[in-house]
Order: C-alpha cells, then sequence, then structure tokens
C-alpha cells in the first residue's frame, strides 16, 4: 500500500522529495522540540526524521492523508506509545528542556503534565462527577472535598459544559450526548491542568454543531494550555490553528503559520492535499 | 411396518418433494420473475410433505398403546374385567408378556386377548402406512400444484424455521418446569409428615426412622440448618480462595501478561476445570486433610480427619478458572480507549485497573463469581469424600460438616421406599436448595443491575 501511494505520488513532478521540511518548523521559545524523531513499529517506520517546535500557548494542527504517522507523531509526545509493545522512538523530544523519553522521566507524570484528548469520546463509565475528578483524585490535586468540586465545576466550565449539566453531574458520563461527552472529556483532561493537551481528531465522530462548539472550545483554551491538534478536517484547522504541519507518509513535508498554508503552500504535495488533489 | 421404517419413509418422500420443488423452481418460465430461490421452493415442497405426515407420525405414536390397551380391555369377558384392581393387573401382565412371547398360552381368555391385541395392531399399522404416504405424496403433489408459484417460499420457509426455534427453546423452559413441579410435589407430601417450620428451622438433622412400627429406632429429625450451614461454611470457604486468585490471575493474564504466556497459560487454567471431582475429592481426602490435620496439630489444634476446611480448599482450586477465565474475558473486552483515557490523564497501570478497567468489567467478573458460587454450591464429590457426612452444626472449619446435595445423595442412593419421609426429605433440600439459589441469583443480578458502569 505505502509503494501503491508512493508512485500515485510520483506521478505528479517533485512529490518524492522527502529530503527536508519546507516552511518554519522550528521556532523560538518553543513548549515541545522534537529533533530528528524516527519511531518504528517493529520493523516498519512510522515516522522518519522529523524535527518540528510546538509553540507555547499556540494551536498546531497536524494534517495529513489517513496513515501519515500525524497521530503516532502525537502520541510519542506523551509517551502514549509506550503502551504498545514493539514501537520504538529514536531522536531528540524535550518538553521545556526536559528530555521526554530520558530514562529519569516518569511517563506518568509526564502524561499528567500533557494530556490528552482522543479521537472517540471515551467518558469512563462513571458519573459526570467522577468523570471529571479521576484526574486530580489519583494526582491528589485537591485537598478537601471543597476543593475537589471548585476543580471539577471550574473545568467542566473551562469545557463549556457546566451550564448543561449542574443539575445533574451524579448522571452517568456515557448518558450524555456524544459532543457533550467529548467536552467532558476536555474537562477531564482540564482538570489535572497539563500544560499541552494533544487532541486527535477530537471532533471527527461529532455533528457540525457540537463540532463548532468543539473548536470554539480548543480556541478559548489556547489562553492557559497548548494544544496540538490531529484533524482531517482542513477548515478545522484553518479555524483553530496558528501553525500547521503536514505529514505525508511518515514525513514532515512542511511546516507553516496556518494562514500562509493555506493561502500559499511551498510544497507541491501540500497544495495536492489541502486542494484536495489526493489523501 | 415398523415405525423406524415409517420415519424413513417421510423422510424419504420428503427428499423427493425437495428434488421436486427444486426442480420445477428451476425450471420455472413465467411471466414474472419467481420471489424466492429454486431451492427454497425445494425446501417448500418439503416441509408440506414431511411435516404433516411427521405430526401424525408422533400423534400415532404416543396413542397407539393407549388404543391397544384399550382393545385388550374389549376383549376380555365381563367376568374378567370384574375382578380387584391387583388380580386384572397380574392379568394384563400375563397377556402383554403373552404378545411380547408370541406364545400361546392355556388360558383360552389370554390367548383371545392376544390374538385380539395382534390383530388390532395390523389394522393400526397398515392405516398408519397408508396415511403417510397419502400425506408425503399429497405434499410432492401440492409441489407439483400451481400453488407452489403462487407462495413466497422463502417467507413461509422463515415462519416454519420460526417456529422450530421457538418449539426449542420450549423444550427447555418446560423441562425445568416440570422438574420444579414434581420435585414440589415430592417435596409437599414430604411437609404433610414432616413440618415445615421444623424443616427450616431445626438445628438437629438425623433422617433414620424406623422402617416397621415395631421397630426401635430413632424417629428421625429433619432440621436442615446444619446442612445449609454446612454448604455455606464450605462454598464460603471455596470462594474466598477462588475470587481473589481468580480475579488476580484474570488481571494478570488480561492486563500484564505477553501475548504467547496468555496462550498458553489460559487453556492450562482451564484444563483444571476439566478435572473430574471425583479426581478432586480424592486429592482432598487423602492429600490436603491429612496435611490440615498435621498442620493443626502441630500448632495444638484438634482438627477431624475430614474437614470443611479441606473440601473447602480444594473446591476452592477447582472453581478458580471459573472466576478467572470468565473474568479474563470481560476485562479483555473493555475498550482499549477506556484504559488509553485513563492513562492519558496521568493514572498509572494499576489505577487504570483499578479506578476503570474492573469497574466497567464488573457485571462480568460478578457473572463468573456467580456461576463459581453456583457450582460451588452444587458440589458434592468433593464433600462426601473430604468433609464427611456427619451434620455438625459448627461454623468451625476443622469439623466435619455435610452439605445439602451430599445428603440428597445419600437419602436417594441405595434401597429406598419412595413413601417414607426419609426419602420424600429429599426433594424437600432440593426444592430448598432451588429456592435458595434462585433468590441468590436475583439479588445478584439486581446488585449488577444497580452498579452496572456502562462503556461506549
Amino acid at each position: 500500500m505505502q509503494q501503491g501511494l508512493t508512485s500515485e505520488a510520483g506521478s505528479v513532478a517533485g512529490l518524492n522529495n522527502f529530503e527536508a521540511t519546507i516552511g518554519e518548523n522550528l521556532i523560538d521559545d518553543a513548549k515541545i522540540s522534537v529533533r530528528h524523531a524516527d519511531v518504528f513499529y517493529g520493523e516498519k517506520q512510522a515516522i522518519f526524521d522529523t524535527s518540528l517546535d510546538i509553540g507555547r500557548n499556540q494551536v498546531i494542527a497536524l494534517i495529513g492523508p489517513s496513515g501519515c504517522g500525524k497521530s503516532t507523531f502525537l502520541r510519542t509526545l506523551n509517551r502514549m506509545n509506550d503502551t504498545i509493545a514493539d514501537c520504538r522512538v529514536s531522536g531528540s523530544l524535550t518538553l521545556d528542556g526536559e528530555d521526554i523519553y530520558d530514562k529519569k522521566m516518569d511517563p506518568v507524570l509526564l502524561r499528567a503534565r500533557v494530556g490528552m484528548v482522543f479521537q472517540k469520546p471515551n467518558p469512563f463509565p462513571k458519573s459526570i462527577y467522577d468523570n471529571v475528578a479521576y484526574g486530580p483524585r489519583i494526582h491528589g490535586l485537591a485537598r478537601s472535598n471543597a476543593e475537589l468540586d471548585e476543580i471539577v465545576i471550574t473545568s467542566l466550565e473551562k469545557a463549556g459544559l457546566f451550564e448543561e449539566v449542574k443539575d445533574r453531574l451524579t448522571a452517568p458520563g456515557t448518558s450524555l450526548s456524544g459532543g457533550q461527552q467529548q467536552r467532558l472529556c476536555i474537562a477531564r483532561t482540564i482538570a489535572v491542568s497539563p500544560e499541552v493537551i494533544l487532541m486527535d481528531e477530537p471532533a471527527s465522530a461529532l455533528d457540525p454543531i457540537a463540532t463548532a462548539i468543539i473548536e470554539e472550545l480548543i480556541d478559548e483554551l489556547r489562553e492557559n494550555f497548548t494544544i496540538a491538534i490531529v484533524t482531517h478536517s482542513m477548515q478545522q484547522a484553518a479555524r483553530v490553528s496558528q501553525r500547521t504541519a503536514y505529514f505525508h507518509l511518515g514525513h514532515l513535508v512542511e511546516v507553516g503559520e496556518t494562514s500562509r498554508i493555506f493561502t500559499n503552500p511551498r510544497h507541491q504535495m501540500t497544495e495536492n492535499y489541502i486542494t484536495g488533489k489526493f489523501g | 411396518m415398523s415405525v423406524s421404517s415409517l420415519f424413513l419413509i417421510v423422510l424419504g418422500l420428503g427428499f423427493i418433494a425437495f428434488v421436486v420443488g427444486q426442480q420445477r423452481a428451476a425450471g420455472y418460465e413465467g411471466d414474472t420473475r419467481l420471489k424466492s430461490l429454486p431451492h427454497h421452493y425445494g425446501f417448500l415442497t418439503a416441509i408440506w410433505s414431511s411435516i404433516p405426515a411427521l405430526i401424525l407420525l408422533l400423534a400415532w405414536l404416543s396413542f397407539e398403546p393407549v388404543y391397544l390397551q384399550k382393545q385388550i380391555e374389549q376383549s376380555l369377558p365381563v367376568e374378567a374385567l370384574n375382578q380387584s384392581e391387583e388380580v386384572l393387573e397380574l392379568y394384563m401382565n400375563n397377556i402383554h408378556l403373552a404378545i411380547q412371547n408370541n406364545q400361546a398360552g392355556d388360558d383360552e381368555v389370554v390367548n383371545n386377548a392376544v390374538l385380539h391385541y395382534q390383530r388390532s395392531e395390523l389394522h393400526s399399522r397398515s392405516l398408519i402406512t397408508a396415511l403417510v404416504f397419502v400425506l408425503g405424496l399429497s405434499g410432492i403433489i401440492a409441489g407439483l400444484s400451481r400453488l407452489l408459484f403462487r407462495l413466497h417460499a422463502r417467507v413461509s420457509i422463515e415462519k416454519v424455521i420460526k417456529a422450530f426455534l421457538m418449539l426449542c427453546s420450549g423444550v427447555a423452559i418446560v423441562t425445568t418446569v416440570g422438574i420444579v413441579f414434581s420435585v414440589l410435589f415430592e417435596a409437599i407430601r414430604f411437609f404433610e409428615a414432616v413440618s415445615v417450620f421444623d424443616f427450616i428451622f431445626g438445628s438437629s438433622w438425623s433422617p433414620q426412622t424406623s422402617i416397621r412400627v415395631d421397630q426401635v429406632g430413632s424417629s428421625g429429625s429433619f432440621g436442615a440448618v446444619p446442612l445449609f450451614l454446612g454448604t455455606m461454611l464450605i462454598s464460603a470457604i471455596a470462594l474466598i480462595i477462588a475470587v481473589p486468585v481468580g480475579l488476580m490471575t484474570a488481571i494478570y493474564l488480561s492486563e500484564y501478561a505477553s501475548a504467547r504466556f496468555r496462550a498458553s497459560a489460559k487453556p492450562a487454567l482451564e484444563i483444571l476445570a476439566g478435572i473430574p471431582t471425583v479426581v478432586y475429592g480424592f486429592f482432598a481426602a487423602l492429600t490436603v486433610a491429612p496435611f490440615i490435620r498435621e498442620v493443626g496439630e502441630s500448632v495444638g489444634l484438634s482438627v477431624a480427619s475430614e474437614s470443611a476446611l479441606a473440601a473447602g480448599i480444594v473446591m476452592g482450586v477447582m472453581i478458580i478458572p471459573f472466576v478467572s477465565s470468565l473474568s479474563d474475558d470481560v476485562i479483555s473486552a473493555v475498550p482499549q480507549a477506556m484504559r488509553d483515557g485513563s492513562l492519558g490523564l496521568g493514572a498509572t497501570r494499576s489505577e487504570t485497573i483499578k479506578q476503570v478497567v474492573i469497574p466497567a468489567a464488573l457485571p462480568g467478573i460478578v457473572g463468573g463469581v456467580l456461576l463459581a458460587a453456583s457450582r460451588a454450591i452444587g458440589e458434592t464429590m468433593i464433600v462426601v469424600m473430604a468433609a464427611g457426612l456427619a451434620a455438625n452444626l459448627t461454623v468451625n472449619p476443622l469439623e466435619a460438616v455435610t452439605t445439602v446435595t451430599v445428603q440428597i445423595v445419600t437419602l436417594l442412593t441405595g434401597d429406598q421406599e419412595f413413601d417414607s419421609p426419609k426419602t420424600l426429605a429429599a426433594f424437600a433440600l432440593g426444592l430448598m436448595l432451588f429456592i435458595s439459589t434462585l433468590v441468590l441469583n436475583v439479588i445478584a443480578l439486581h446488585i449488577v443491575r444497580k452498579y452496572r458502569e456502562h462503556y461506549e
């Protein structure tokens, strides 16, 4: 399949040029810095020599066709790939200068700092309250019940869900609609006060109205968090992000200001993708 | 013709009907397309041919003996019928014996009856053979008629199949109801002799009753409390062993073990469930019980050579696979998204398992534990061999106890009369066991429904 894609892409001039990333992949004062990262699943390489900076209090959108490695890249940032037995990561990945893959780095603490929201809403089989209180409880963030209440309410407010659920905090999280469930998952992530939130196609399972609410929310969250979002929707990337990175077959092809990428892509493949010629 | 050849005829006619129907449908040339495929029409014709014939055959099978008995009675002279019931029964036995052996006796009346019987049987057999042929062939003829293509064959077949499936599920329900009622009626007979109150709350169990009035013997006391206490004691010991071990095993297998280890360890564990309980029984009696006694004695405890503890421990080992295998299945079925969600929040693996995976899998785990508990309550062999037969009223696991099922076995084995309270007590015990496990199941189901945490 990989070959098929390559040859198809090869029919357009200059498409096989995976040599170097085009655009501004490195920036000053980055929250997360990735240098020359390779990711393997067993023998198969999923990410090739990728260098990318993720800016503080910015939203970066990772776009590209299915199987291009953008979700893999996202999951290497908080070591969620540790749960996959034969996954290997090499290169340098740092969070505020600390090596993410250092032996001294505890993946559990890392994930408290780099939270994650998944493609399909996955509330725990618990009440709405307990879903949000889950993280603060395991990290001992609240010293009293009143404090925990406050964390839960603030998080729900920040996720724009509080008004809708304030009368039924004890109802099961799964009783909410899909869009509400996803906002609950975001509230759950916010509740542990992470520094970075990774979102893996957070709106792909939602209807347009719920999607619009989530997008608005992402824009608001930027004030307090650094956000990296994987999305298949070009419009969504254009609406919510400041920077956009285009992945193709495990290579980071082009990075730049979102407005620039969507109006003036420099790489032929980026242009083909955003104009819908393939992908 | 014999019954088996009649069945073969029905099947043969059905097969012919299938071929006829299918061939006709395959060769169909009409204005409109057929609604179903050719083999549907084949099956429909086969159903027309065989189902009515089969129903008739089954009805005949159940009514023929009654009819023949009537014929014998009619052949007998009035004097013979006017005899007392027991004599008449003996007489009938003679007749049936003569029929079976096909021998003429010296009794004119019996010979006459035998002749009459044989004639009636011949008539009845000829009639049913003819009817089976008529019904089977008329099904085929119907398949050859225009009627066949007026029907939507697939829909008709599905209706027949649905009815058949309903019949099958009905069999299980009817059997269960039948068992419950037969146990219930016998138990009611028992409660005519022994009061319900004494049975349920009596604390002494000694079912030996005197057979003859003049015999000196115990009058029998039927207090079921020691038995139920013994059952609960042994089951509790078994569950205390099996639930933690089984659950931990399941957690290790589903969350930590490598796929290769799991693939070999799980079947190995399930072998435990396949060992006959008799084998567990002598393991308990010959190895575990003496070991417990020695250990007990070395610390100054007096331990009976047959103890509830020995039986309970071995039973616990026996039911580990029920807990572990079922729990492993439900834990593995918890979506990976749940674990990812928890890990993504910075929860450790153990926090994830304790707070997300196990709650999500709880209904299934409870189901596994219930199954294990019902196995423990119903287990007989291990208890007979390792815990003894003495109905002691005790909760001390080091003493010999007995259980409800063991007592049912001892009450009903050997030469027994079926009208003495001693044997009828078995049915009363069975009924109480049935009711208590039912109540247990209902409570557990209720708990599961109340605390179930839905995912997805």
